[in-house]
């Protein structure tokens, strides 16, 4: 029997609105959708009108929170929701799937042979710290290169980009154990991260909201591939501990192939993980950016109280410049991930004001820094390692205190979070522009020292 | 009448099982076989069904198999496994022992006059 429009619209106004349940699956939807036109049906054939057989139809069928409820008793794994890295839906989506699991394996475990390449050829040099990105990150390119579909032009000036930096990180005859090489090697991974950005966001690195995936996409990926290297140390932990038990040596092979192998090849699989579940879950970043924010607070109230009571700033060593500028890139990644978390729409509150305490106090810290920075300097001169630390501090100085500006404007009202998360995006291209000048200018302004 | 909702509770599982016995079925012609065995009075909210045979499935007393009703909708039919016999056999058993019991224990008083049977 045939139901009217009218009746139809009705039933597919239900089913949207029991779709939403997360307790019933789509399978289960079909099956009282089937239960509720029979009912329907055998209503209408006692003499109801369409409007009143839908209503019995559905009183009869339940209170939806009761139902859902009791489907949510019973199937409680899917409050959890379920990533599907293989969908198993019938025919045409499991061919690609079972593809790029094909290209990760494959991208994976090039990342890994290159790396072990680069082990098995190095004289043991510095040469190789200089050129491990360059062995890795590639990989991860291609990977998005690969996923994205990226047009020609793109995928060739990232090829010649790729290129020109291997060219440049080996041609420089620097001196050895030198800071300009040391500072090359530091930046250069900046610079190959802005590559693999530009191949995420499928060349359209001109995008706020590409940029802001990207971000996102670190965050998670960073994440992730923690997740991996906890569970891969358990097992080969594991593995050692019974191997040693029967007096078997695992170190060759653990150092010589498993090692090299896994190290890089688990970051082209975080990176497929993190794509993989982009739409599924979306509650780690808001729940740790929560838990870390106010932690961090704390922890930079420490070290700015440590400083102020440890003398004067002149004698503050070197290493700690070092040790705080890596803080104070963290803070500020911490601030970036938790941006990208944050629902631009939703209203200012509590964490709100909580970053930019945050951004503040990262602020004091980094105006600690660079007067140290300027006393040593005017003390010992110029050196490469100070000219690229306060450089990053004063590039960190613009990002923070204008972060603060917008983040107060947005606290306040006068303009909304979109003008905090532009300001991130568009100040992201400058670390790598100021990475390319340390990398590229540096050595030769400074004799390669 | 209608029967207490504590009681359908208790019911459903064996009455599902029995009704399975006599051939696949899908859970509207279920339901409908309940209450026209009860005359009606066994009320069941529709939708409880479902998670009920969802939970026998998962123990393995029912299996499921999705066919196409005679509109040519997509529907699910449940048939009854040899683990649901032996379970049903079971409840059988058990529910014999409480009638059992409940009817010696109302032979030996009279049943007690509902109220609103006084008022007629």
């Amino acid at each position: 029997m045939n139901l009217d429009a009218d009746l139809e619209a009705q039933i597919d106004s239900w089913r949207g609105y029991v779709q939403r349940r997360q307790a019933i699956a789509t399978a289960d939807v079909e099956e009282l959708e089937d239960h509720l036109r029979e009912q329907i049906e055998d209503l209408l054939a006692t003499g109801l009108d369409h409007d009143e057989a839908f209503l019995v139809a559905i009183k009869r069928l339940g209170n939806l929170d009761a139902v859902s409820r009791e489907f949510a008793r019973e199937h409680s794994d899917r409050l959890w929701k379920q990533l599907v890295l293989l969908p198993d839906a019938a025919g045409d989506s499991r061919a690609p799937a079972w593809r790029e699991l094909a290209v990760v394996v494959g991208f994976a475990l090039g990342a890994g042979l290159a790396v072990k390449a680069g082990l098995t050829w190095s004289d043991g040099g510095t040469g190789l710290v200089r050129n491990l990105g360059l062995l890795v990150f590639p990989f991860l390119a291609a990977y998005f290169g690969w996923k994205r579909r990226l047009t020609v032009p793109v995928a060739a000036t990232l090829v010649v980009s790729f290129a020109a930096l291997a060219v440049l990180l080996n041609v420089y005859p620097f001196a050895a154990g030198g800071s300009t090489e040391l500072l090359a090697a530091l930046h250069a991974p900046v610079l190959l991260w802005m590559l693999v950005g530009i191949a995420y966001v499928g060349g359209r690195w001109r995008s706020d909201a590409r940029r802001m995936d990207f971000v996102r996409f670190t965050g998670e990926l960073a994440i992730y591939y923690t997740l991996l290297a906890l569970g891969g140390a358990v097992l080969i932990g594991l593995t050692v501990a019974v191997l040693s038990a029967v007096r078997v040596d695992p170190g060759p092979v653990l150092t010589g192939w498993i090692l090299p192998l896994t190290i890089p090849g688990a970051l082209v699989v975080a990176a497929w993980l993190v794509e993989a579940k982009q739409n599924v879950v979306e509650n780690i970043a808001p729940v740790l950016t929560r838990v870390f924010t106010p932690l961090t607070i704390i922890m930079l109230l420490a070290v700015l109280a440590v400083l102020a009571t440890a003398g004067g700033l002149d004698t503050v060593d070197r290493y700690l410049l070092i040790l705080m500028n890596a803080i104070l890139v963290l803070v500020l990644s911490l601030l970036l991930y938790s941006i990208s978390a944050r629902d631009s729409l939703a209203r200012p509150g509590v964490f709100d004001v909580l970053q930019l305490v945050l951004v503040i106090v990262a602020l004091a810290v980094d105006a600690v820094m660079l007067t140290a920075m300027l006393t040593r300097i005017t003390e010992f001169g110029f050196s490469p390692n100070k000219i690229a630390a306060l450089g990053l501090n004063l590039l960190l100085l613009v990002h923070l205190v204008r972060a603060a500006w917008l983040a107060i404007g947005f606290l306040r009202g006068r303009h909304p979070f979109a003008a905090l998360e532009h300001w991130q995006t568009r100040y992201l291209p400058i670390y790598g522009l100021w990475a390319l000048v340390v990398v590229a200018v540096f050595p030769l302004v400074f004799g390669f020292a | 009448m209608r029967i207490e909702k504590d009681l359908v509770a208790a019911a459903a599982t064996p009455l599902v099982l029995g009704i399975l016995m006599d051939g696949d079925l899908y859970g509207y012609a279920i339901l409908k076989r309940v209450s026209d065995l009860s005359g009606g009075s066994m009320q069941w909210t529709d939708g409880m069904l479902y998670p009920l045979l969802h939970r026998l499935e998962r123990l393995g007393y029912v299996t499921s198999l999705w066919g196409t009703s005679d509109a040519g909708r997509r529907r699910k039919h449940y048939a009854i496994t040899d683990l649901g016999r032996e379970q049903l056999a079971e409840r059988q058993e058990q529910w014999t022992v409480v009638a059992d019991a409940l009817r010696q224990v109302w032979q030996d008083r009279p049943r007690p006059t509902a109220v609103t049977e006084g008022w007629a």
